[in-house]
């Protein structure tokens, strides 16, 4: 159970050279950037029933259980018995943990009537029984809830102030980290100004009724010595203790998934880079009412329980049956999933309780089903079980909780027509990894639904509008028709892209027509060619006949110049030499 | 205007009153303190002189050191010193301070005017 709240690992880890106290209690060591200031006495003061014994105790058995530091409880106004079973409820088993010697519980009683003031006295008895009892188990943390109640049980009230003064001075040099609990009082924040004795470090518990629901708050009103969260934050006190809600997002040290999944719907995939969302993203699902944000999201879940993995339903506005029987209307069978154990819905009005319960409740189904996606449709609903601020915080503290986890999910928001589209009611957008916005386009008596990416952290998204069709087998998206007239969608688009389509036809007609003409124009061309090309040839073979005619002339004329030659001289072997005798001979015929 | 039966009643209840110290019923008493201190002394002598004057005889007293014994002090409810618890006679009572206070010892002890009057004279 206790499992998931994040455990800081070291308590020396701070600002500074203070050394602080880890409590052990969810969120209020983030507040305080590593815990209360140790070996030093911290006063909790707040009304009655605000928290503080329990504060006190959390922190002792939080310092027995997880930090190795057994504590000793001075209570002035509990029993141990009841004590005990007070806490039992929140799973804090005292009996045991006294047994084990981690934990010693001194009931003090002071009651005034049976007490006769004689003289001069001290509380030197007090600082003995607690010594005793901080000796006996070898304790680190002490609680005293609520010191004040000596201030009824005794009367010189100088003595009680300067002992009381001594007795922190007591505990801060037997390096005791301290919790003094104190009844807030009117202008003052205890009853009896204890906080003029403690400086170290005073929380502030406090709770308020807006508008019947009640949200419990803590503030660290002062830290000396240390930097601390500021604000008042909401805390719960849940089953497994108290849970403080710091607004700033936690240590952010989760780690990153690279795997991506598919969205179920495939054109949507291929917005998103082709390949879908990372695991363990947060993606926020926004539109006006009528959108189509849950049916888009029961994708995500049927495609996710159809690759065998877990699925959260949680639904602020319909039933487990009636969104099977509509999510049946667009082809999406959800409940074979239910069947097969895949998927859980949590189906609530968000005025059930308030919103620590809903955070409780989510955290307690998540830890059981152990769902790697989680739905929350809307999340705006639950605005109307706190104020914005407060849902923003618990929805902050949600997707930390399911991001820690590498837990998808799928938030819808609902955006009020007048809103800005593009912001959230509850101001998550900054927390969510993903955005799709759903939006309706209105034109030619037509009301046709848009989507869009609006974000998507590390995916490399499309940035268009594409028209998010709802058909008998699931969300489809188109492309929209973008041309003169602006964005077309529905029936306009289809009509120009009729349009467009014979448009595009006589276009390729023409180009057909063109093409042939060419070719002709081509062939002429070709067969121009091999005229002239005929026409080279013979002019060719035409001049080489005249050469060669040449070439026998001066053969000729060679020829009978040798005879004349031969004829003058009479030599034989310059004939020979020549090597045309029988030319010679032949002329000499 | 006066009952006979309700001056009856006036002189049971005085009897009553006296009664544990005339049938011999001892005070048991324990004084706890923390350690010599000038203030653990001055109750230790102002308790010694008070019963000595006002219970002789008829009172069993322990002085308990704290110090010593812390593990006393979380049975026993001693949350300031120095306390004087009154075990018997019933109601039990604590009476804290040094006891320099007399007359309020005495009433957180429950012994009656009357008698230490009637004590004194003796």
């Amino acid at each position: 159970m206790r499992s998931t709240k994040t455990k800081p690992v070291s308590g020396k880890a701070d600002h500074g050279n203070l050394p602080k106290c880890l409590t052990g209690i969810h969120g209020l060591d983030e507040i305080t950037l590593g815990g209360l200031p140790r070996g030093r006495p911290t006063l909790v003061c707040g009304g009655a029933g605000c928290g503080k014994t329990l504060l006190g105790i959390e922190f002792l058995v939080r310092g027995a259980t997880l930090f190795g530091e057994p504590g000793v409880c001075v209570s002035f106004e509990e029993t141990a018995e009841e004590l005990t079973s007070n806490v039992e409820s929140l799973g804090f088993n005292l009996t045991t943990l006294v047994r084990q010697k981690k934990l010693a519980i001194d009931h003090v009683q002071v009651e005034r009537n049976l007490i006769e003031e004689t003289g001069d006295y001290d509380l030197e008895a007090l600082f003995v029984r607690i010594g005793h009892a901080v000796d006996a188990i070898g304790a680190k943390r002490v609680l005293l809830d609520s010191v004040e109640a000596l201030f009824a049980g005794l009367e010189d009230e100088s003595v009680l102030r300067s002992e009381l003064r001594r007795l922190f001075r007591w505990l801060k040099d037997r390096n005791l980290t301290t919790i003094v609990t104190g009844e807030r009082g009117q202008g003052t924040l205890t009853r009896h100004g204890l906080e003029e004795y403690i400086s170290d470090c005073v929380i502030l518990l406090d709770h308020q009724v807006t508008e019947t629901i009640l949200t419990r708050r803590l503030r660290v009103v002062k830290y000396r010595g240390s930097t601390h969260g500021m604000n008042e934050y909401p805390f719960l006190i849940e089953s497994d203790g108290i849970s403080v809600l710091p607004v700033t997002s936690m240590a952010l040290k989760y780690k990153s998934s690279n795997e991506r999944v598919s969205t179920g719907v495939p054109a949507l995939d291929e917005m998103f880079g082709g390949k879908g969302y990372f695991r363990g993203n947060s993606i926020l699902v926004s539109g006006t009412s009528g959108t189509g944000k849950t049916s888009l999201t029961t994708h995500f879940v049927d495609a996710a329980c159809g690759r065998g993995e877990k699925c959260v339903f949680f639904s602020f506005e319909e039933p487990a049956d009636q969104i099977i029987r509509n999510m049946r209307s667009i082809g999406i069978n959800l409940q074979r999933w239910v069947d097969k154990g895949l998927l859980h819905f949590h189906s609530v009005r968000p005025t059930t309780y308030g919103l620590e319960m809903h955070l409780v409740k989510i955290h307690k189904v998540i830890q059981e089903f152990g769902p790697s996606l989680v739905v929350v449709d809307p999340v705006t609903g639950l605005l109307h079980a706190g104020t914005a601020y407060e849902t923003r915080s618990i929805l902050l503290r949600m997707i930390d909780f399911l991001k820690e986890r590498q837990i998808t999910a799928i938030l819808t928001t609902l955006t009020s027509g007048t809103a800005m589209q593009e912001q959230t009611e509850v101001e998550i957008s900054s927390l969510v990894d993903a955005w799709l916005l759903l939006r309706d386009i209105e034109s030619g008596g037509e009301r046709n639904r848009g989507i869009y990416i609006l974000k998507a952290r590390g995916v490399a998204h499309s940035n268009q509008i594409r028209e998010f069709l709802l058909t008998s087998h699931g969300v489809e998206l188109r492309e929209v028709y973008l041309g003169e007239a602006g964005m077309l969608t529905g029936s306009a688009r289809v009509t120009q892209e009729a349009k467009d389509e014979s448009a595009a036809l006589i276009g390729r007609q023409e180009i057909e027509r063109k093409q042939l003409l060419l070719q002709r124009k081509r062939r002429a061309l070709d067969a121009q060619i091999a005229a002239l090309q005929l026409d080279l040839e013979t002019e060719v073979q035409e001049s080489e006949q005249l050469i060669a005619q040449e070439k026998l002339k001066v053969k000729k004329w060679e020829q009978d110049r040798g005879v004349m030659v031969t004829s003058r001289y009479g030599n034989s072997g310059m004939r020979t030499e020549n090597g045309r005798p029988a030319a010679a001979a032949g002329k000499g015929k | 205007m006066k009952s006979p039966k309700l001056i009856d009643n006036t002189k049971a209840f005085e009897a009553a009153l006296l009664a544990p110290i005339s049938v011999g019923g001892r005070y048991t008493l324990r004084l706890f303190v923390t350690g010599t201190t000038p203030r653990s002394l001055r109750a230790i002598q102002n308790l010694h002189a008070l019963c000595e004057a006002n219970l002789p005889g008829q009172y069993d007293l322990e002085v308990i050191d704290i110090y010593q014994h812390p593990e006393q002090a979380m049975p026993e409810q001693i949350v300031v010193t120095p306390t004087l618890v009154k075990e018997f006679p019933l109601p039990l009572r604590r009476i804290i301070g040094d006891l320099s206070d007399t007359e309020r010892v005495l009433t957180g002890l429950g012994i009656p005017r009357r008698h230490l009057a009637r004590a004194r004279n003796a």
